[in-house]
């Protein structure tokens, strides 16, 4: 088990995203699915440092397990507003240049390339986990 | 990361995109692409062969040129994704909203 807790400050970002990539490709994940778990957790991140702290700042605390049933798992904390993630609703993937929106597309990504995403709030904290299924050689 | 600007055919300007595109750089590359806008220019070719990374931010950053280049009767076109990059576009239905090619001189010849 790893942990990094910084400040949810975008200059911050690149440090959390290279610490999971570092651990992910020690695991031995492909170049592409390392490049996919930058991706989750960048976005993960990102919600984090734009919207957990209005009004002052906060830290976010990164996580990385490896558990028995051969899964990464990166937990991501902060201790900022009460925020489900998963709550969101997915952008219209369909819609045209004029009618495209231009946000919500973090989470959906997040959805779509991590095996299993869990959101749960306890003690004041939004604790969002990322699971990476390691495949078996 | 680096946009360099690789030159210019059929009145399209050809940009080159190295290294990736996230939260931290991708407002650089909207202020950029602004800047030759406000230049006069409307037709672009982005080069993304040396794009190693893109996020939705990076994403956002292209939709909002996009819009702003077909309220000015302008285009702009992707060229040269490597896989991972491509990956991205399609789960995110971003492939049927800008246009891809595979190469630059692809992308090139629409604007004759």
């Amino acid at each position: 088990m790893s942990s990094i807790q910084l400040p949810a400050k975008i200059e911050n970002m690149g440090l959390l995203v290279q610490f999971i990539s570092d651990i992910a490709r020690k695991i031995g994940f492909s170049g592409k699915r390392v490049k996919e778990i930058e991706l989750a957790t960048e976005e993960a991140l990102v919600n984090i440092i734009n919207y957990a702290y209005p009004d002052h700042s906060g830290d976010i605390r990164v996580t990385c397990t490896q558990d028995p049933s051969k899964a990464f798992v990166i937990k991501i904390e902060d201790t900022g507003i009460a925020f489900d993630i998963l709550s969101l609703k997915d952008p219209d993937i369909s819609a045209g240049i004029s009618d495209r929106e231009v946000g919500g597309l973090g989470v959906f990504l997040i959805r779509k390339l991590m095996d299993k995403v869990q959101y749960h709030r306890k003690n004041k904290k939004n604790i969002l986990k990322l699971v990476v299924h390691i495949p078996t050689k | 990361m680096e946009i360099i600007k690789s030159g210019k055919e059929n009145n399209a300007l050809i940009i080159k995109i190295i290294g990736r595109m996230d939260a931290v750089t991708s407002p650089e590359f909207e202020k950029a692409l602004d800047t030759w806008i406000d230049e006069s220019e409307k037709h672009f070719v982005l080069d993304l062969s040396s794009l190693e990374y893109i996020s939705s931010a990076g994403l956002r950053s292209i939709l909002v040129i996009a819009k702003k280049l077909k309220a000015l009767n302008g285009k702009i076109f992707l060229a040269g994704m490597a896989e991972s990059v491509s990956e991205v576009f399609e789960i995110s239905g971003f492939n049927s909203i800008i246009p891809i090619h595979d190469t630059v001189q692809a992308a090139i010849r629409q604007f004759q």
